[in-house]
Order: structure tokens, then C-alpha cells, then sequence
């Protein structure tokens, strides 16, 4: 049987598997669709938290992320999973209490204003929709590169197998498919990172074996990276530079994290204040299994890369094009690996090309630049059952787990949007007379309209897939993060000084990302360029300083203006004790 | 004690949970992770030093045992100060 065959037959069984869990899911009344009946326990919700949250890129492109940068990319590391803290101590369980379904409704409620809640509505679908284009596109490069078939069909056949189970099941349908994407996907990423780990350290668990002896130098696995790294020109890989602009990335990424709308109404599913406080841990707990397997594997597999381009290391020969393994050869034709023998010796040399003393070495030894011309840092993950030697189904695994992970979050971000314009637009502001069931199935039309919308975005992204991330991040960091925590831990905050804050850290964002990446994000129309930024602050970065803005637009604002009603700061006061949580979970 | 005072001694030992909680997530994160790391250089682990060990690894562990911590605690504080749910 052929590879592909193989791939078509273990990601048609996952399929089979999300579609009898659809069918077995299916939602049938509000609560279902929008928080699984409030009936999930807390540590199957902290897995399917873990698969809502990590996405196709967390999956396949994260590991290439730190290997190609080394320690200063730690910061995806540390950002990604430190928001859970702020989530479980700041926002989690307090939601909960609150009882609803939605981020804009505790807004809305909150703040006592319909105009806060829309504000909220709009940042939602502003950052959750443009996340989405990313799913999608993920979906359907996934499904491209190991079923043979085109990204269009990859992405069509994507969306309707989430269609299926997210139109049916909802928030509960979605939970049930997250558990079994999360188990595809753990264990297609952690099967070749064991044997990549033995073959290179002799240790089982590649956590322990990125700080162990590599046992061909004999030397530990860093040491050697780094050596190499630092004889053919590259950064070393465990120095670090600009400590204090990582640190800002990294705070950006915690607080956007904690302010994603599809992550927080995972936490509406568990049944009490205190599951939701064990759920955030056992969600991290789930994400940690692969965030803490990810660094070992990108050092490994680009010392992998390293050690087969320079058999006999740097100051030996470079390996000849005849010798290149046959998993080059796979990976090659799909355009991910690139090779050019521009000296025509036979040999392919892999050097940083851009470093002045590899220049002077170069001519020295008689190199005209890297031959090694396209190397795509998504290889790593794809490639690394070959790497290693791996049987057919590990590579099939992987296949079936990088489209999970694409499924898994494009699901959850979905269910965030078209929950907010069915339960928030719809049944709160166009039409509060709205039955039950007319609701649920104004649920089920929004959600296959944001479908049909996301899909239609994934066949044309608009050019900026690149920085959707940063703007989903900055967003959520600048706008839902600051205002969800002042509403529990301010009494005092009020409608006005809410609203302000919510616009002042959207615009002030948006702003600073347009003005340097471009209006939006048309390449050419940027007013300032890098070497402009303020106070050196790239626009991946400003979460952090959206995030201060808002918190002191709205401090200001609302000291100037009247405090909140009575029953509004009764309110805040049942929020943050959880007696009583299982009364307001009616509606 | 009122339930009022109760509730109000209840949010005041929650503050300082989470006031120590953050410290130590931000210790662990931006100190030994990024800007302390040259202060702890001189500890070697596995080939590096202890900073980079945070980075990629310590950081990790120690916010989930911060969770768990905060989960077990809270939960104890809910039942002391009768605000647990019924």
C-alpha cells in the first residue's frame, strides 16, 4: 500500500470518528449548543481546551519556530501557556459564576450598556475571524501536502466535515471531537519525538533528552548544536539578544491568550466555580505535553538537519548530492526543501551566507553561497517520521493529526462567532422575543454562515496571513483582556469608562499595526517603517501597551463619571464568591 | 461574623493568593526565563545554563503547579469562609 493510500485510510477513520461523535453529541436545546449543558467534566474540558487552543501552527510550524531562532523564540513557549495562569486566577471562574454564554454578555450585563456589548461583539468577531482565515488555510495545506489532493478541494472537504459537527453538535458536539482531535494529535506528535529523542540521546522522554548527551559527539546535545551552528555562520542557539523586547513579546502573548473569546467559553461548560478552576490546569497540563516536547524536537530535528548536510562535521567535507537521504528526496519534490549545487562540486554546503567571516571562508574554500536554497521551517514536524526512520502510519498519524489541530481550533472559533451573533446580536439586541427554539436555530444558521464565510476567506485570504496572528493577539490583549478583568476586580468601574477603555485599546492597536504593516495590511500603503518604531516597539509587540492604554482610558473615564448602580455592584460582589453558581446557570 | 465580612475577608485572602501566584509566574517567566537569565548563568543544566531551562521548560512546570495550587487553595478558602457551592 502505498503512503498516500495509507494517509487517505487513518485520517478517514478520524473523520468517521468526529462524525459518530456528531451524531452522538447533537445539541438540543440553547444551553447544549452554546455551553454543552454546562455538563462537562473538568478534566475531559481541559483537554478539549488544549485542542481548541492549539492550532495548526502550534502543531506543525512551532517547533521550526525555536529551532530556526533557538532561545529568543522561547517566547512562544512561555507567552502560549503563561496565559492560562492569568486565565485560572483572573477571568476563568468568575465567568463562570456569571453564568452566561457569551464574553459580550457578561459585558454587556456588566457594564449595564448594549453599546459595550456591541463594541465587545465587534472585537470578538474582529480578532476571532481573522484567526480563523489561518485555520482554515492550515486545513487546507495539511490535506494538500499528504492526501495528493488540491488546497481548494483540501479546504472544501475541511469545512465540511466541520460543518457537519459544529452545525449539529454545537458547543457540545465541538467539545466531544476537540477530546478525540486532542488524543490524534498528542499522540501523532509524540511518537516520532520518542524516537528521534532514543536515536539521538538514548533517552525515552525527549524533555529530558534536550539536556542530555548527544551519543555520537559525546558531547550534550546543546554543546554540539551550538558549535555547529557557531562554525557555520548561524546564531548560536541557546544566546539570547534584546532581553527586554522578548519579554514584552512574551507578555503579549500571555495577555492575548487570556483575552481569546473561543478559549474563555470553554470554561462555561464545567458545572461549578471550582472545575473551572481545575479545568485551566488540566488544560495546561494537556498543552504542556506538547509545548514541552516541542523545543526537544526542534533541537533535535535541526540538529538532524545539521549533521546530515555536514557528515563529518563543519571543517570536514559537505554531504554529496548522490548521498542526501531518501526523505530529502520526498520533501524536495513538494517544494519545502530546496538544493542548488551552485558550484557545481557535487556537494551541497549549508552555511549562513549573510555572515561576514562565512564569506571569507567560503572563498576560501571554494563555496559560492548556501546551496541548501529553500528550507521551509514547517519541515521539521512533517518531516520528522522520516527523519527517523518511522513506519508508514506515524507518517499517516501526523497527517491526521496536523488536520486535526486545524479542525479542532477552527471549531471553537466558530462556535465564539456565531454565538455572538445569535445570542448577542440576534436574541439581545435585534430580537429579544426570540423563542428557544428559534434561537437555537438562529445558532445553527450563524454557525453555518461563519462557516460558509471562513471558507470563502481561506480560498481568498486577503494577503495578510502572516500578521493575522498579531492582530487576533494584540487585540485580545488590548481590548477583551483588560475590560473582562476591571469588570471583577473594579466595583467602581463603570459603563463609560469601560466603553472608552474597549475603544481606546482597539484603536490604538489597530492603529499601530496599520501604520506600520500597512492599512489594512496592504503591502505598500505602511505610512512608517521599521526604524521608525516607537520606543523601538515592533507591532507584534504591543499588546502589552494596548492593554496599559485601555486600563488607563478607563480609569479616568469613569473617575470623572458617575459610579455604577446599586444592583450593578451587587453584581461585581456575586461574581467573585462561587456560591450560588449552580442557580445562575438558568437563563 | 456577617456574611458580608465573611465575603469581604474572602476577596482580600483571593487578592493575596493571586498577588503571590503573579509574583511567582512573573519570577519564573520574565526573571530566570529572559531578564534575570544572566544572573543565574553561572548554574549549568544539561549543556546550558539554568535561564535558558526556564525558558523552554521550567516556566511550563511551574505555571502548572501554580494552578493546581491556586485551584486546591481556593478551594479551601471557599469552604472557610462558607461561599463554597452547595
Amino acid at each position: 500500500m502505498d503512503q498516500t493510500t495509507l494517509n487517505i485510510i487513518v485520517v478517514g477513520l478520524s473523520f468517521a470518528l468526529y462524525f459518530g461523535i456528531a451524531i452522538w453529541a447533537k445539541a438540543g436545546s440553547t444551553a447544549e449548543f452554546y455551553a454543552a449543558g454546562r455538563g462537562v467534566n473538568p478534566v475531559v474540558n481541559g483537554m478539549a481546551t488544549a485542542a481548541d487552543w492549539m492550532s495548526a501552527a502550534s502543531f506543525i510550524s512551532m517547533a521550526g519556530l525555536i529551532a530556526f531562532v533557538g532561545y529568543n523564540n522561547s517566547s512562544y513557549l512561555m507567552g502560549w501557556t503563561g496565559g492560562y495562569v492569568l486565565l485560572a486566577m483572573l477571568l476563568a471562574p468568575y465567568l463562570r459564576k456569571f453564568g452566561k454564554y457569551t464574553v459580550p454578555e457578561f459585558v454587556g450585563d456588566r457594564f449595564y450598556s448594549n453599546t459595550a456589548r456591541v463594541v465587545a461583539v465587534i472585537a470578538l468577531i474582529t480578532m476571532s475571524v481573522t484567526y480563523v482565515i489561518g485555520q482554515m488555510a492550515g486545513a487546507g495545506v495539511a490535506f494538500s501536502r499528504f492526501l495528493e489532493v488540491d488546497n481548494t478541494t483540501g479546504l472544501l472537504i475541511a469545512s465540511a466535515v466541520v460543518f457537519v459537527y459544529a452545525v449539529l453538535g454545537g458547543m457540545k458536539g465541538i467539545t466531544y471531537t476537540q477530546v478525540a482531535q486532542y488524543c490524534v494529535l498528542i499522540i501523532a506528535y509524540t511518537i516520532p519525538a520518542i524516537f528521534i529523542s532514543l536515536q539521538l540521546t538514548g533517552k525515552f522522554l525527549p524533555q529530558i533528552g534536550l539536556f542530555s548527551e548527544h551519543t555520537a559527539s559525546g558531547q550534550y546535545l546543546l554543546v554540539t548544536l551550538d558549535g555547529l551552528l557557531n562554525d557555520l555562520g548561524f546564531n548560536r542557539y541557546t544566546t539570547g539578544s534584546s532581553l527586554w523586547l522578548m519579554a514584552l513579546f512574551t507578555l503579549s502573548l500571555m495577555i492575548g491568550t487570556a483575552g481569546l473569546p473561543h478559549v474563555i467559553i470553554r470554561f462555561f461548560t464545567v458545572p461549578r466555580v471550582a472545575d473551572a478552576r481545575w479545568s485551566a490546569g488540566w488544560a495546561l497540563v494537556f498543552i504542556a505535553l506538547l509545548y514541552l516536547t516541542a523545543p526537544a524536537v526542534g533541537a533535535m530535528a535541526r540538529l538532524n538537519i545539521m549533521t546530515t548536510m555536514w557528515p563529518q562535521g563543519a571543517q570536514g567535507e559537505a554531504v554529496a548530492i548522490e548521498d542526501l537521504p531518501d526523505w530529502f528526496e520526498t520533501w524536495r519534490v513538494t517544494g519545502l526543501l530546496g538544493v542548488e549545487d551552485k558550484n557545481g562540486d557535487g556537494k551541497i554546503q549549508y552555511y549562513n551566507e549573510k555572515s561576514e567571516a562565512m564569506q571569507a571562508l567560503a572563498a576560501e574554500r571554494g563555496w559560492q553561497g548556501n546551496e541548501l536554497v529553500t528550507f521551509n521551517q514547517d519541515i521539521l514536524v512533517l518531516a520528522n517520521p522520516e527523519i527517523a526512520g518511522l513506519p508508514g502510519w506515524v507518517i499517516a498519524l501526523i497527517a491526521a493529526g496536523g488536520i486535526a489541530a486545524a479542525l479542532s481550533t477552527a471549531a471553537g472559533l466558530l462556535l465564539a462567532i456565531s454565538s455572538a451573533i445569535s445570542h448577542d446580536l440576534i436574541k439581545s439586541t435585534i430580537n429579544p422575543g426570540i423563542s428557544e427554539k428559534g434561537e437555537l436555530l438562529a445558532a445553527r444558521i450563524s454557525m453555518a454562515v461563519a462557516i460558509v464565510v471562513a471558507t470563502y476567506l481561506g480560498l481568498n485570504p486577503p494577503g495578510f496571513a502572516a500578521q493575522v496572528v498579531a492582530l487576533a493577539f494584540g487585540l485580545a490583549a488590548a481590548s477583551l483582556f483588560p475590560t473582562l478583568m476591571m469588570g471583577i476586580f473594579s466595583r467602581r468601574m463603570n459603563s463609560a469608562g469601560a466603553t472608552a477603555g474597549m475603544l481606546v485599546g482597539l484603536i490604538s492597536t489597530t492603529l499601530y499595526l496599520f501604520l506600520y504593516l500597512g492599512w489594512f495590511f496592504v503591502p505598500g500603503t505602511n505610512m512608517l517603517s521599521a526604524d521608525q518604531y516607537l520606543f523601538g516597539i515592533p507591532p507584534t509587540h504591543f499588546g502589552p501597551i494596548g492593554a496599559l492604554l485601555n486600563f488607563g482610558a478607563a480609569y479616568l473615564v469613569s473617575s470623572m463619571t458617575a459610579e455604577p448602580p446599586q444592583e450593578i455592584q451587587d453584581l461585581v460582589e456575586s461574581v467573585r464568591v462561587p456560591r450560588g453558581a449552580g442557580a445562575a446557570t438558568g437563563h | 461574623m456577617s456574611d458580608q465580612d465573611s465575603a469581604t475577608a474572602y476577596w482580600k485572602a483571593n487578592l493575596r493568593l493571586i498577588k503571590w501566584s503573579l509574583v511567582i509566574w512573573a519570577l519564573a517567566s520574565f526573571g530566570f526565563g529572559i531578564l534575570l537569565r544572566p544572573l543565574v548563568s553561572g548554574i549549568a543544566i544539561g549543556g546550558t545554563d539554568l535561564g535558558f531551562w526556564f525558558a523552554q521548560q521550567g516556566s511550563i512546570i511551574v505555571f502548572m503547579v501554580l494552578i493546581f495550587f491556586y485551584a486546591w487553595r481556593m478551594n479551601k478558602l471557599d469552604a472557610e469562609h462558607g461561599v463554597d457551592e452547595e
